[in-house]
């Protein structure tokens, strides 16, 4: 899905080559500091690399433009935007920004589900918990339905029972619909469950790339 | 009294005692101001005794080059004042945009008000156009100073927020919005909430000086009605102007957010 080679950027990124495939979970593992979110940030053009080549669909990233290609990859940052709102208008402000048609509640419903947040829809968004919140971000993407899925550390701020259960529905979902997803996680737990390929990244550069064979 | 009172010298000194009380105060109270207070009576009298006898002179010899430079005078001074009272580096698009907005916007508005509303002929007229034209980009000059200052503390302080809905596919437009927004009404309402004092908490220095100088109170104040809503109008033109392509300067051609 996308290729890297020589990737530079500020200092902070020295990539020689990375090859995220399509249709399979890559998880983006390494310190604090080490330049994961940077790197994903190259993926959907919120930044530019200063060299190299990064190619998506076998096509030069730069080719495509940046605002279609962002509603194909769509990014869940590591801190999670609220918007002024409900939960409801927060499930649909994706839909609102990418210029796609509004879903039904029931749908909206079906989603929370999914990411496990027992909320009602008219619930004003910004009294929510920080997990809460984490995990309202996470289902307004899952109704974008994007080619490609990036999310950076999608489950820091929840517990373990809670983390399992919504990474294995987002998870699912993802895999049932084929389509592809980028994880930065913390989680070794995380990273060994999901991941297809794990790679890990250290002051910039990729220092390992492993691909895990015994599920997907 | 029809006629109009001159003031004489000894009125004037008798003027200039509020500020010998003001000096003494402070002198007393050990508040060390007194250097300000000075050089601010100072410049206040130089200046405005200046533009009195420059004034006159334009006003007995109409000319449209003479109009053209004061306007080029004024827009500049607004400008610069615009530049230097935001506590933020601008860049150079943005100062683009804004010496943009506030030439057009006003210029716009200020034709309109001297061919249309007050109908002046020949428009050059130093009597009408001078005052409707300081009036004009002064509060303008105000409003975007403020819509400059909410526009980039907004785009620094919600970048974030910013990043966020280009992550999920908003247009640089779309995901500035409400700091637009925001920008627009803090830029505007000082304009707005000064019609409502209007008459009541203070009448404008411009009608009790046309009020003083002996002209009927019902045509100082029909001139006074016409130039708030001309004000209102010219800093609303100027400001949106502003903030809806003021906006863009934060973006680069690839939709990503980037500092001035
Ligand atoms: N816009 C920027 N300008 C300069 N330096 C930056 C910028 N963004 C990030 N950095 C630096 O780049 C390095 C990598 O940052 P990045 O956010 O990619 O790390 P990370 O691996 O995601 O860390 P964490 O796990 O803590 O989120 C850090 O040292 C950070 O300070
Ligand atoms: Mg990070």
């Amino acid at each position: 899905m996308f290729t890297l080679k020589e990737v530079t950027y500020n200092e902070i990124l020295h990539i020689k080559e990375l090859h995220i495939p399509g249709e399979k979970i890559t998880c983006i593992v390494g310190e604090s500091g080490s330049g994961k979110s940077t790197a994903v940030k190259l993926l959907n053009n919120l930044i530019s690399s200063d060299a190299g080549s990064i190619e998506y669909k076998n096509k030069p990233i730069h080719t495509f433009d940046t605002i279609d290609l962002r509603r194909e990859v769509v990014m869940v940052p590591q801190t999670p935007i609220i918007f002024d709102g409900t939960v409801k208008e927060n499930l649909l402000i994706g839909l609102q920004f990418s210029e796609k048609p509004f879903v039904e509640d029931e749908k909206l419903h079906a989603v929370l589900e999914t990411v496990h947040l027992k909320k009602s829809l008219e619930e004003s968004a910004d009294q929510l918990s920080g997990g809460e919140k984490q995990r309202l971000s996470l289902g307004r993407v899952l109704i974008m339905e994007p080619e490609v899925y990036i999310f950076d550390e999608p489950t820091s701020a929840l517990d373990e029972a809670t983390e399992d259960r919504v990474m294995g529905n987002i998870i699912k979902e993802i895999k049932g619909n084929q389509k592809t997803a980028i994880i930065i996680t913390h989680s070794k737990k995380v990273a060994q469950t999901y991941g297809d390929l794990i790679v890990e990244i250290k002051n910039g550069q990729i220092v390992e790339t492993k691909e895990i064979s015994n599920h997907g | 009294m029809d006629e109009i009172m001159e003031l004489g010298l000894w009125q004037m000194v008798a003027a200039y005692l509020f500020i010998v009380v003001l000096y003494i105060i402070l002198k007393l109270r050990g508040i060390e101001r007194e250097k300000e207070l000075l050089i601010s009576t100072l410049r206040m009298t130089l200046q405005l005794v200046f533009v009195g006898y420059l004034l006159a002179y334009l006003f007995e010899n109409n000319h449209v080059l003479w109009i053209l430079l004061i306007i080029v005078v004024m827009q500049l001074f607004a400008i610069q004042n615009i530049f230097k009272r935001v506590k933020h580096p601008l860049g150079r698009k943005l100062k683009q945009i804004i010496i943009l907005s506030m030439i057009a916007g006003t210029l716009a508005s200020i034709f309109y008000f001297i061919i249309v509303v007050v109908q002046v002929t020949p428009w050059y007229e130093a009597r009408y156009f001078i005052p409707i034209a300081g009036m004009m980009i002064g509060n303008s000059m105000t409003g975007v100073a403020l819509g400059v200052q909410r526009l980039v503390e907004g785009m620094h302080d919600q970048r974030n927020h910013i990043e966020g809905a280009l992550m999920l596919g908003a247009t640089p437009k779309v995901a500035s919005k409400k700091i637009v927004n925001q920008a627009f009404d803090a830029a505007i309402l000082p304009t707005i909430n000064s019609m409502v004092g209007m008459g009541i908490v203070f009448l404008p220095g411009m009608m009790t000086g046309q009020i003083l100088a002996g002209l009927s109170p019902v045509t100082a104040i029909q001139y006074q009605i016409a130039i708030m809503l001309g004000i209102v109008g010219c800093v609303s033109i100027t400001v949106i102007m502003f903030v809806q392509l003021g906006y863009k300067a934060f973006f680069n051609e690839k939709s990503q957010f980037r500092n001035l």
